[in-house]
């Protein structure tokens, strides 16, 4: 199978007056399609900055990616992007917050805003459409954050450590919400955490990163034996505390 | 937003009066009589304080305390404003300051408003430009009057300039601080769902800056008024600013007197007016 990305080489540094700042050095990887990938690092090891450049909003010093085969800058294979915190607009309705990505690619059309109001539907918004994003819950417009991007129909998705600002409770189960809606639409997606528990629970490889400046220390793939293979469901599995642990130790042994 | 009664927020679970709204308990309509009472006496005080200026000014002039040639009174004022409504000739002054004063208005906004933009657009330029604002911004603009009367004639356009001229640097470093102090995450947002430079603008940057602009037209209206009056003291033949200028020249104290009661007056309410516009915007955002 093809890998839908492809990173070789990848190196960032920052740079201000003082001097420069070395983030990623010799990052290389693949993801496949339908495959959910989690990066783990300890904080401030370039991670988002990871993701940037994947998303090309950021262009890297050294290295290569390739989208589908084709170089990023010539791919028209679509990327969504998910912040950590929701940044709906309050002078928006949840519904027009929803549409901004097509407003901005000019794909407003009747079949996009059906697809909109669909996707709304399906994940238990449906009442809040006309309602203002501070009149949602935490969780709520985490959802709704991830309509807006999901509703432009991503090849792959980017995960900014996007539940870090919800508080525990609302955390795990919007992780879990998250992780089905994902699973169910066999989306593509790279997730980018410091939190093991969430890497271990979501993923099928976790990529664990050195501190900075950041390569890769190790991959691990994760596999669970479970009928349903939920969020949830992993953190009650006997694998959940080995696969926590190896990926523990490991971090630890860098730290 | 959920409706709001009597402060009470309308929950459904609440036993009903005859209207239909919450019953209220003891203790919160005890809380609401304070509040009412509270603005009441706010309200009366205020109202007191005028009378009794009005009162002690009018009495100490007409009983000789002090001199109702120099001081005027409030009555000398009033008949003198009704002689003027009476031959029309206030009307012209009043519509010229305030004819004046809103062109700009309009046309301070509307530049600050741009030039913040392509200041925003380019962070370079706002560097280099930096300087030149701060210390255009701090100069006092009644020094420029006397050099617009020699560049633009005595006409109503110097007196236009001369309140852009007061308001406009403040109203572009003000705007322009507003403009790059947004989330720059949101901006980031714009360019994750593919968006340039024009999308955040438009998407981000002045929707978000709207409740500053708001205060940043309240500041200004005021600041027009002013440069409007020192213009006119300067170079008008009509408007209130001329009326004051005149009449301090001819020693009719009544005049001027009333022509800055006028200019209170007439302050107030375009602040009312920019009160309204604020008062609509928030009504559509909730």
């Amino acid at each position: 199978m093809e890998p839908i990305l492809e990173l070789k080489n990848i190196n960032y540094a920052y740079h201000n007056l003082e001097g420069e700042t070395k983030a990623l050095t010799d990052i290389s990887f693949s993801v496949f399609p339908g495959e959910f990938v989690a990066i783990v690092g300890p904080s401030g090891c370039g991670k988002s900055t990871l993701l940037s450049i994947i998303c090309g909003l950021i262009g890297p010093e050294k290295g290569l990616i390739k989208l589908n085969g084709k170089y990023l800058r010539d791919s028209t294979t679509n990327i969504g992007y998910m912040l950590q915190h929701d940044h709906l607009f309050e002078w928006r309705t949840v519904y027009h917050n929803v549409l901004l990505g097509l407003e901005i690619q000019h794909m407003l059309s009747a079949r996009a805003k059906g697809h909109a109001h669909e996707l709304l539907d399906l994940y238990g918004l449906k009442q809040f459409e006309h309602a203002k994003p501070s009149e949602l819950s935490g969780g709520m417009r985490q959802r709704a954050a991830l309509i807006r991007t999901l509703v432009l129909d991503p090849d792959i998705l980017l995960l900014d450590e996007p539940f870090s600002a919800l508080d525990y409770q609302t955390r795990l189960s919007v992780c879990n919400d998250i992780g089905k809606i994902l699973r169910d639409a066999h989306k593509t997606a790279i997730l980018v955490t410091h939190d093991l528990s969430e890497a271990v629970s979501l993923a099928d490889r976790v990529i664990i990163l050195s501190p900075r400046p950041a390569s890769i220390a190790k991959e691990v793939a994760v596999s669970f034996e479970l009928e349903e293979d939920t969020p949830m469901c992993r953190r009650n599995a006997p694998e959940f505390k080995h696969y926590f642990n190896l990926i523990w130790k490991e971090l630890d042994t860098h730290a | 937003m959920p409706e709001i009664y009597n402060g009470l927020q309308k929950t459904p679970g609440l036993p009903r009066n005859r209207e239909g709204l919450p019953e209220l308990s003891a203790g919160q309509q005890n809380y609401l009589h304070s509040r009412k009472k509270h603005r009441r006496i706010v309200r009366a005080s205020r109202a007191a304080i005028l009378l009794a200026f009005l009162f002690l000014w009018e009495f100490t002039a007409n009983t000789g305390i002090i001199d109702s040639f120099i001081f005027s009174s409030p009555s000398r004022i009033f008949l003198c404003f009704w002689e003027m409504v009476k031959d029309k000739s206030i009307f012209l002054h009043l519509w010229s300051t305030l004819y004046e004063t809103i062109a700009s208005f309009l046309l301070t906004t509307a530049v600050s408003i741009l030039a913040a933009v392509l200041l925003w657009c380019s962070s370079k330029l706002s560097e280099i430009l930096d300087p030149y604002l701060v210390v255009l911004n701090s100069l006092p603009k009644s020094a420029l009057a006397p050099l617009l009367i020699v560049w633009l004639g005595a006409t109503q356009t110097t007196i236009i300039v001369a309140g852009m001229s007061v308001a406009i640097f403040g109203s572009i470093l003000n705007l322009y601080t507003s403009f790059v102090g947004v989330d720059p995450e949101k901006i980031k947002l714009i360019y994750t769902l593919r968006g340039n430079q024009w999308h955040a603008l438009t998407k981000v940057v002045l929707p978000s800056s709207i409740p500053a602009i708001i205060s940043n037209m309240k500041v200004n209206i005021g600041l027009c008024l002013v440069g409007v009056v020192i213009g006119e003291f300067l170079a008008a033949r009509s408007g209130l600013g001329y009326l004051i200028i005149y009449s301090s020249q001819v020693f009719k104290m009544d005049w001027l007197l009333m022509s800055i009661v006028l200019l209170c007056i007439m302050a107030m309410f375009l602040y009312a007016l920019i009160n309204i516009l604020e008062h609509i915007y928030m009504k559509r955002l909730s």
